[in-house]
């Protein structure tokens, strides 16, 4: 396979496609399929079919507003319309060429014109389970660029120069990975895909996974070559069943076009990648515990260092990356490292993808460049919270992250600005809260989360977690006093400063945030014995008679 | 010079030591009788690092290190004693006193326990948080050991010196966070598994959870020295 030959073949995906009047995209990914988009696609091959014209029935992956779902993308014009269903078919069949649909054109212009997508570029454009699809939009060109024009170094300084940090939570520079990974010595080294996304509430990595799946192979391809890998792994949960196939359906078309195997592109380069799966055991995320896994050991995690860098897999140095890191990848070398750190703030560059999901209008999947205002991502991309409600909080980055205040909205999203206010990046989940919730109640959810994800193996996150549990449980049901609230600060710090691995080190960050921007939250339910939000179940004292 | 036998020298509390390459800080403040509380390790068997016991302060960092697997370097400074690490330390063992039962009183190794030596040590005159008091079996099936989950404190010190120095990896850890457990082979009884009958376990265990039927009642002293000597004498041959 040479860059010729992938321009051949997706010269061959345009002729093809030209052969249609006009191409139709049905998302089908999970959100819009529970809506009944399998129903729609029927209908619409059915329609076209009815109808005489020359229409591509095409299903992607996800196109971003879930709650605006099933939704339908007619490319002649890009049209969007949302909540469609199977009666309306013919409707959208016999409009193509003329007027669309009015009333169901989607009404979210502003959702999209903040949004900048390089990770879901292709999301809503091309068929996952076809490798031709992908390679059509500039797809493997980044492998072919970096394998025949570039050396390893070459690709590891344009990744530094991008400014790409890891998009798995912790931010760590990907270049200064890879290049560690690249100096570490011996003739074996593993490229590892962490696609173990546990975060309530986020679904960046499944998405990709299942949208745009060669995506993220050609990135660990990218990534082995420059540190000299010669194998991967793709670490998914097995709840993402989905994800799993279309992976294995792509690393099969990707063999079988050359992309992955021995002498790729012609030159000495061999890389394949096998797809383990995991238990779905939050902490199997850290990477210490995913590389147990992986070697079929119990997934708890090491004390670093060694890091994976220098001893991972079996003792191997080991590149471990995030899916969307490697999503980041082919783009960036395919524009050059100053395209992306053209984009976004001064110390976090490029894109990130974030879930919004919870007390929002539009849930769903949005890319937007790093330094955006939180408030833009939730009053304009979001639609702000629904049903006549008030802006209470927004918890970032998952159980390890923190609840932000409605007046720190104006912050802009960056690693370094999410951790001063107390909370994370993380993988990128979104939760919006309103007026409904209590916080007290939502650092007991995260904190009850942790508690039952701890592997158990050090004494802060497995004792720790269990009574912050307790504690909350207690001034929830209002019978907390404040020396709980005392010894439930005590224990955040023993826990944060003293766990071994970052499940134990960011659990306490829900109950840190929360105590700090809602604590009048904490005290009504100890002192007047009330949930200001009506969410806690607490019984009148019973009066004793004397 | 070559890399084995490179020197180092640091400071571990205000003390100029030296160390060989490679050292933990734990052995080096070991070397020179420099306490740091330990629970999970034991000399002869591999650090896991989990009991957190051992963290110390570096100067210039923030992040607390744990000594038993942290190795030294050049001009490194350590502290091992400060009010923070106490802090820490104290509330490490209350979770520990509060996570299943230990009453000292009515414990086979009341007087030679590690745990109830570490809360006198560290100053623990009592516990703040609330007992959680787990009602977990007795398995007394063996018939010359018994555990008592009850007194376990996960610090796997039996499963490392059952995997590791008698080579039969009976024990392993099951479950996971708060419910995590101790098991002999697939969950079986102690009684019928496919324990060699050696009693390595019950020597390392630091607490009352391995014990010997024999000395139910009665004094009940531990003997974990055995295992750097056989290490040696096993290097040796």
């Amino acid at each position: 396979m040479t860059i010729e030959e992938l321009e051949q073949i997706a010269e061959s995906v345009r002729l093809e496609n030209a052969k249609f009047d006009f191409e139709v995209n049905v998302c089908m990914d999970l959100a819009c399929a529970s809506q009944g988009a399998d129903k729609l696609r029927e209908a619409l091959v059915q329609a076209a079919a009815a109808s005489g014209k020359s229409i591509l029935v095409r299903k992607t992956g996800c196109m971003g507003p879930c709650s605006a779902g099933p939704l339908v993308k007619v490319d002649e014009d890009d049209t969007l319309y949302s909540h469609v269903k199977a009666e309306n078919a013919e409707a959208i069949v016999s409009s193509l060429g003329g007027t669309p649909v009015p009333e169901l054109q989607c009404e979210l212009n502003e959702h999209f014109d903040k949004q900048v997508r390089v990770v879901l570029e292709n999301a809503g454009h091309i068929d996952p389970e076809k490798i031709d699809d992908y390679i059509s939009r500039d797809g493997y060109k980044a492998l072919m660029i970096a394998l025949i024009e570039m050396t390893p170094n070459g690709v590891i300084h344009r990744i530094t120069e991008s400014g790409l940090r890891g998009r798995g939570g912790g931010g760590y520079p990907t270049g200064l990975k890879w290049s560690t990974v690249a100096k570490a010595g011996g003739d074996l080294k593993y490229v590892v895909c962490n696609g173990d996304e546990g975060d309530p509430g986020a679904f960046m990595d499944r998405s990709v996974m299942e949208g745009d799946p060669h995506r993220v192979i050609e990135g660990m391809a990218i990534a082995a070559y420059a540190v000299g890998a010669s194998k991967g792994f793709i670490y998914v949960r097995a709840e993402y069943p989905v994800a799993v196939a279309r992976l294995t359906t792509a690393l099969r078309e990707a063999r079988r076009r050359g992309l992955l195997g021995n002498n790729i592109g012609g030159t000495t380069f061999n890389f394949d990648v096998e797809i383990r799966l995991g238990a779905g055991a939050f902490v199997c995320g850290e990477e210490t515990a995913l590389i147990a896994s992986i070697e079929g050991r119990r997934g708890t995690p090491k004390p670093r260092p060694p890091y994976p860098a220098v001893s991972g897999l079996w003792g191997k140095p080991t590149l471990i990356n995030n899916v969307e890191t490697y999503a980041n990848i082919a783009p960036i070398v395919r524009n050059g490292g100053k395209w992306f750190a053209d984009m976004g703030s001064e110390r976090s560059k490029g894109t990130k993808v974030f879930a919004l999901t919870g007390k929002i209008a539009n849930t769903g999947l949005v890319e937007v460049p790093m330094g955006i205002k939180l408030r833009e991502i939730i009053e304009v991309i979001g639609g702000g919270v629904p049903g006549g409600h008030t802006f209470k909080a927004v918890q970032t980055g998952g159980p390890s992250g923190g609840c932000i205040p409605a007046d720190m909205l104006d912050i802009g999203v960056s690693y370094d600005a999410l951790l001063k206010v107390g909370s994370i990046m993380g993988s990128g989940g979104m939760i919006v809260m309103d007026d409904t919730s209590c916080m007290v109640n939502v650092a007991k959810f995260f904190i009850e989360f942790c508690m039952t994800e701890s592997c158990g193996k050090c004494i802060p996150c497995r004792a720790g977690t269990a009574q912050m549990h307790t504690l909350l449980t207690r001034i929830c049901e209002g019978v907390g006093t404040m020396e709980d609230l005392e010894l439930l600060e005590d224990l955040c710090s023993t826990v944060k400063e003293t766990s071994l691995c970052g499940l134990g080190q960011t659990a306490p960050n829900p109950v840190l945030s929360t105590l700090k921007y809602f604590r009048e939250e904490y005290m009504e339910h100890i002192q007047h014995k009330r949930c200001p939000a009506g969410v806690c179940k607490i019984e009148a004292p019973v009066e004793v008679l004397a | 010079m070559s890399d084995a036998v490179e020197v180092k020298t640091l400071i571990i509390d205000g003390e100029e030591v030296s160390a060989l390459r490679g050292q933990t800080i734990l052995e080096v403040a070991r070397e020179n009788d420099i306490n740091i509380p330990t629970l999970c390790h034991l000399e002869g068997l591999s650090d896991v690092g989990a009991c957190r016991l051992c963290l110390v302060e570096i100067k210039g960092s923030n992040k607390l290190l744990p000594a038993c697997v942290a190795t030294v370097f050049e001009g490194m400074e350590v502290s091992t004693n400060t009010e923070r690490l106490q802090k820490h330390r104290r509330m490490i063992l209350e979770m520990l006193f509060a996570e299943r039962n230990h009453i000292c009183s009515v414990c086979v190794s009341n007087g030679h326990c590690e745990l109830q030596t570490l809360g006198q040590e560290q100053g623990l005159t009592h516990i703040r948080l609330p007992y959680r008091n787990p009602e977990l079996k007795v398995d007394a099936s063996h018939e010359r050991f018994t555990v008592d989950h009850n007194r376990c404190i996960l610090c796997t010190r039996c499963v490392r010196a059952c995997a590791e120095i008698e080579g039969a990896h009976v024990w392993d850890v099951m479950g996971r966070g708060i419910n995590s457990i101790v098991i002999t082979d697939l969950n079986d009884e102690w009684g019928s598994s496919t324990c060699t009958r050696c009693g390595k376990c019950v020597q390392v265990c630091p607490t009352g959870a391995l014990f010997d039927k024999s000395k139910i009642g009665s004094d009940h002293p531990k003997y974990p020295d055995f295992l750097p000597y056989l290490n040696l004498m096993r290097e040796a041959q």
